[in-house]
């Protein structure tokens, strides 16, 4: 412990505290804006400067320990006057129509500006031109763009793509991609990390609300008939920023906002993951029956973050990925001709909507080859638990009054095993509890397989199915994968089956969902996700009874022939940017 | 109103002269990979305010080509901007009054040629090629890259072992550098910004002073592999050391008595005492390295051939260095009494002697060889020693403390002097070196100053022993003969230190760069180390001693500071003695000059990206 004083209040703090989190300790906390724990500890904006007795110059509180004896003034006049100096130098160059940013309300350079009462700036303004493809999922804005670097250190340190990195120095210094290329040419995975971690609007998903929502959007074309999803992870996050407890957020009171929405049809991306797991548990099992002819591990194939991330760092493991799409383009497909089918609906006239945590799934729903149904597009349109959210601000609907209403059907039963996928390790756990059933008839105790659960970066688990010891690992985040592939290589492990989430967490803190700068929510949300698993009545994909109904009255058994066309996707048939 | 009156400089310009100062020392800590364009951009606003306004070159030209330069910059410009640079640049420079007009342009014009792809990429792509990967300016200028900021903290807090294992981390010869290392690193050290740079090398003399013995980090498992090095000196034991980490078993090959190359047979033991070159190879030998001593690798009776190497070794290093001595081409060069630096240092440092007691002595060169011969010859008791150079001496290369404590020892410097012939008697005994006299002249392409002829006589210098310290060649027949390739007298090795067309054979130092530093050797062996553990299937890490972390930086103030210097014995004294000449630096030196250490690993851009390496 060391004895340090802050303000004049003596304070006792552990050892090795930075100046930042001993003044928050002591209920002085001092503001912050570059700072991301454990990631970005540059002292780049200078907003965190403290006032240290006997130092001469100030000292940025979030890089620099405590030492004994220490003197620390949080708010004494050079420090105000620095601070307001700085964060006015961060706004001189910065777009400051906040009305039309998308974070604004929740922007971390607007809360501190806010917090000092700035009503004016005596800096000329020099704002950045914005220079990006508009279409690419992926938006950078150079003039909301305050050079905190957190984007490129997620992406280095998290992420392990190094995809953003400085261009330029001196006064030109700014944040770009990589070896100068364009972002259309770069291997970045979609993955959204940067956006969830951006203290301002300076980096966003392309908005594509407006593609339902105006005067030429679907919603305004009679003939269509608009089907949304929504993935299992939205539900755990989508009433954060509405003002809803985790308590009103439920998945029913989601349906409803969906429906005063203008949704015609409001369906489960649990069906979907349901799916997956009869397809994917399945191969698996095909895969095992026939070890010679597959490389092992197989890999799962649900995140397209993961995807994007295999074709372009090792395209030479492409065949151990799973050939199961993911859940949302599996249940777009069977909207488009087993839902039409039965309802009688031309499937022209549907127009398919996903409500995703992810922006790699604007990519994947745009890739040519996915389309299996007869339409131009399986999926239609993509938005993020944010985007969704925004709809309904821009609604001003009032989402705690509205009564619960259940999902449609045929799509509207989804098992506590499809749930789950939202959060690292669901997935396999969902795989592994139909496939302990389809090799011994029999249904394993639904939490067996707890060994997978949890915020771990790299689990792996040893599951005896009735005498074959199966070796299975789960991953979250790409750094975390790209250390297991090493390991693969270097023959150092070996499994028979892995679970990879491009975002830490899972979906659960995928790159579409809600930002809360400094917080990490991937374990609270899927903590929900596994309490609606343990409260749910059915908690085993193959028991869905939608699931078993599909089946029987259109796709046969899983890997038909029918199964193949509809829910599975040629992985080499589309490229990389850098991918041969 | 005074007819006349004394100038005294106002307040005004007494702080601007200042200034001035500060900006030439804070142009000398530049970081490497600034954009360049940028650079001259801001150069030229400069040289644009030193204007006086008369003339319109000058006064609107270099205003307008700063405008030009920021339009690329800004990514506004075409490629036809860069034609309007370089044309409005020719004019200004052919036409400019005065210096600060024509020669501001002349330096915009330097770069639209020496960086024209940097232009190019600003207008294309908006982008710059520069980038900062190393942005702490003297890791990035140590050629292996060793962890200057890390080992100064250490020893700043007293862990003397832990500073000299970080150091090993990339460079196995700490002791030897601490001696005598040219220190590229201090060039651009960031503490010139305040006062002057930090004295690394002492630093790492502290270290390896104050250490004890350091034992050598644990081995990997043995591969099996087995690998040879030709040629004992830092480069070879320097990829010897690593190679044995990594679990390689070497052979090194080395045709003299000792081990240690240059390190040994160039540099006098008053520098660089032989039991303290021996504590680096002990540690090196300490890892299992097999040595062959006056084991030469040729096709003759009792050698190794480089055939039966390759056939018999996974991989072979070459690192041979520069070893023979090459001719000054005057007549009477063959003239009894004329005699190799080469040959003399390695004579002395064999244990044989050299007989110079009573005699006078003349040098020719003015690299660090010619200072370690003329301070050497000083201390066998020559009665007197001329160095010749036909240079100035401010042009010599060797460091300008090598020339200084010559002359304290007595050197004499005969600067601008060539030597044109050596007089010699009847019994062909050397008498005298002839030399014509020099005048400084116009700069040459390499941007030093040439020697141009003078209309002085000749000028004789009587002597009885000349020493040609010209420099080194490298003996390249027996591999050339071998089919290893050889361009302009040097072994031909990519920058990864492989040859082409010689699977397995790997070549660095010296004999690829021609005389050069010991840290580059160096440099050269760990970048070989880690090339072939890779051709021979490997990926082993070199890292960081788990145990060795690195000091937070204090929290502190860092006002203006004289650095330290290594102090020297008496010129008096040491001229007695082949002992080592400089002193160890008291503790009270070590933590005051330690504490100058700008921390530039984490303070500014090294705590984003590059501040540390850990492993390679």
């Amino acid at each position: 412990m060391v004895n340090i004083k802050i303000n004049g209040i003596a304070v006792q703090i552990k050892e090795g505290t930075t100046i930042l989190n001993a003044a928050a300790y002591a209920d002085m906390p001092v503001p912050s804006l570059c700072y991301l724990k454990g990631i970005n500890e540059i002292g780049a904006c200078r907003i965190c400067v403290v006032e240290i007795k006997g130092v001469e110059r100030l000292v940025p509180a979030c890089n620099n320990i405590v030492q004994e004896g220490m003197e620390i003034y949080t708010n004494s006049p050079r420090v105000r006057e620095a601070r307001r100096t700085n964060v006015e130098l961060i706004l001189s160059q910065h777009d400051c129509h906040c009305p039309t940013c998308i974070r604004s309300g929740n922007c971390s350079l607007q809360k501190v500006a806010n917090d000092l009462g700035l009503y004016a700036s005596e800096y000329e303004r020099d704002i950045p031109k914005k220079h990006w493809p508009v279409t690419f999922p992926l938006i950078r804005d150079s003039s909301r763009c305050i050079k905190c670097m957190r984007c490129i250190q997620i992406c280095d340190k998290v992420q392990n793509l190094n995809i953003w990195d400085i261009s330029k120095t001196g006064s030109r210094a700014t944040v770009g991609v990589a070896h100068n290329l364009q972002i259309t040419q770069a291997d970045c995975a979609l993955c959204g990390q940067c956006i969830t971690h951006c203290p301002t609007g300076a980096l966003r998903e392309r908005d594509d609300t407006l593609r339902l929502t105006s005067l030429h959007g679907a919603f305004s074309d009679p003939g269509k008939v608009t089907v949304v999803q929504i993935a299992p992870a939205v539900r755990a996050a989508w009433g954060e920023e509405l003002g809803l407890t985790r308590e009103e957020a439920t998945p029913k009171r989601l349906v409803a906002a969906l429906k005063a929405l203008g949704f015609d049809y409001v369906f489960d991306t649990d069906f979907g993951a349901d799916l997956t797991i009869m397809e994917e548990g399945s191969e698996f099992l095909e895969r095992l029956q026939h070890r010679e002819a597959y490389t092992f591990p197989m890999f799962t194939s649900c995140c397209p973050g993961w995807v994007r991330f295999l074709k372009s760092q090792y395209p030479e493991m492409i065949d151990q990925l799973s050939t199961a799409k993911s859940p949302h383009q599996m249940q777009g497909a069977v909207t488009k001709t087993y839902f039409a089918e039965k309802m009688g609906i031309s499937p022209e006239n549907i127009y398919n909507i996903s409500v995703m945590p992810c922006v790699a799934k604007k990519h994947e729903a745009d890739i040519g080859s996915i389309n299996d149904s007869g339409q131009e597009k399986d999926i239609d349109l993509v938005l993020t638990t944010r985007e969704l959210v925004r709809m309904i601000r821009a609604d001003h609907l009032d989402v705690k009054k509205l009564s619960e209403t259940e999902f449609d059907t045929p799509f509207g039963i989804g098992t506590g095993a499809g749930v789950i996928f939202g959060a690292t390790g669901g997935v396999m756990e969902a795989a592994l509890r139909s496939c302990y059933y389809l090799v011994t008839g029999k249904n394993p105790y639904p939490d067996a397989f707890y060994m997978v659960r949890g915020l771990d970066g790299w689990k792996e688990a040893c599951i005896d199915i009735q005498g074959t010891t199966v070796h299975v690992a789960v991953v979250s985040g790409l750094g975390n994968t790209r250390k297991l592939i090493k390991a693969l290589q270097n023959q150092e492990v070996s499994y028979d089956f892995v679970e990879v989430m491009a975002c830490p967490g899972g979906c659960a803190g995928g790159g579409g969902q809600p930002i809360h700068d400094g917080e990490e929510l991937a374990g609270v949300r899927g903590d929900n996700l596994y309490f609606l698993d343990r409260t749910s009545e059915l908690r085993f994909s193959h028991e869905n009874p939608d699931i078993q109904k599909i089946y029987e009255e259109y796709l046969e058994k899983p890997l038909s022939h029918k199964a193949h066309k509809l829910l599975h996707t040629d992985h080499h048939a589309w490229k990389m940017p850098n991918e041969k | 109103m005074s007819r006349l009156s004394i100038t005294t400089k106002s307040a005004a310009q007494t702080t601007v002269e200042r200034l001035y100062k500060d900006l030439e020392r804070r142009i000398v800590a530049s970081p490497p990979g600034l954009c360049p364009v940028d650079l001259a951009s801001a150069f030229l606003k400069l040289c644009h305010a030193q204007t006086c306004g008369k003339c319109v070159p000058c006064r609107i030209g270099l205003g307008q080509l700063s405008n030009l330069l920021d339009q690329v910059l800004d990514g506004e410009a075409t490629m036809e901007t860069i034609d309007l640079i370089e044309t409005t640049a020719r004019v200004i420079a052919d036409t400019a009054d005065c210096a600060i007009g024509f020669s501001a342009a002349s330096m915009v014009l330097k770069g639209v040629t020496g960086f024209r792809d940097d232009y190019e990429e600003h207008v294309r792509y908006g982008k710059c090629l520069a980038s900062l990967e190393q942005p702490v300016p003297c890791v990035a200028l140590c050629p292996a890259g060793v962890d200057i900021p890390g080992y100064i903290a250490l020893v700043a807090e007293g862990r003397y072992a832990d500073a000299v294992k970080l150091i090993r981390k990339d460079n196995p010869f700490p002791t030897a550098c601490a001696l005598v290392c040219e220190h590229p690193c201090e060039a651009r050290c960031r503490r010139n910004m305040l006062d002057t740079s930090v004295n690394i090398r002492g630093m790492k003399l502290a270290a390896v002073d104050y250490a004890g013995k350091v034992p050598a980090p644990v081995k990997a498992e043995s591969t099996g592999k087995k690998v040879a090095v030709i040629g004992g000196g830092p480069s070879g034991l320097s990829a010897a050391y690593y190679l044995q980490l990594m679990g390689h078993q070497t052979t090194v090959y080395e045709t003299h008595k000792h081990l240690g190359g240059m390190l040994y047979y160039g540099i006098p033991s008053y520098r660089l005492p032989r039991e303290r070159l021996d504590e680096d190879i002990d540690n090196i030998l300490s890892t299992g390295v097999e040595v062959r001593l006056e084991n030469r690798v040729g096709d003759g009776k009792d050698q190794i051939s480089m055939n039966e190497l390759r056939e018999n070794y996974d991989a072979v290093y070459i690192s041979i260095g520069a070893h023979t001595d090459k001719k000054v081409g005057l007549t009477g060069e063959d003239a009894r009494g004329v005699i190799s630096a080469v040959e003399m240092l390695g004579t002395l440092a064999d244990g044989g002697t050299v007989d110079l007691k009573g005699k006078r002595v003349t040098v020719i060169g003015g690299g660090n060889v010619a200072m370690d011969v003329t301070r050497s010859a000083i201390r066998l008791g020559a009665s007197e020693v001329t160095v010749v150079y036909r240079r100035r001496q401010v042009d010599m290369t060797a460091l300008p403390e090598e020339v200084r404590s010559a002359i304290a020892e007595g050197a004499q410097i005969r600067e601008l002097h060539a030597p044109i012939r050596i007089e010699e008697d009847e019994e062909h005994q050397v008498t005298a070196l002839v030399a014509q006299p020099k005048m400084i002249g116009l700069v040459g392409r390499d941007g030093r100053p040439a020697p141009a002829d003078s209309a002085e006589p000749e000028v004789r210098i009587p002597c009885d022993i000349v020493v040609v310290a010209i420099g080194q060649g490298i003996e390249t027949h027996y591999f050339e003969d071998r089919g290893i390739p050889i361009k302009h007298g040097v072994i031909a090795a990519e920058n990864w230190s492989a040859v082409e067309n010689a699977p397995g054979v790997f070549a660095g130092g010296d004999c690829v760069t021609g005389p050069a530093t010991a840290i580059r050797a160096i440099a050269a062996g760990k970048v070989a180390a880690a090339n072939i553990d890779n051709y021979l299937g490997y990926n082993h890490i070199i890292s960081i001693d788990k145990d060795v972390r690195i000091p937070a930086p204090k929290i502190k103030d860092y006002p203006s500071c004289g650095r330290i210097h290594i102090k020297e014995r008496d010129a008096a004294c040491r001229i007695k003695d082949f002992d080592a000449v400089e002193c160890a630096l008291t503790e009270e030196e070590i933590q005051q000059e330690a504490g100058r250490c700008l921390r530039c690993d984490h303070f500014g851009f090294g705590i984003l990206k590059g501040g540390r390496e850990t492993k390679w």
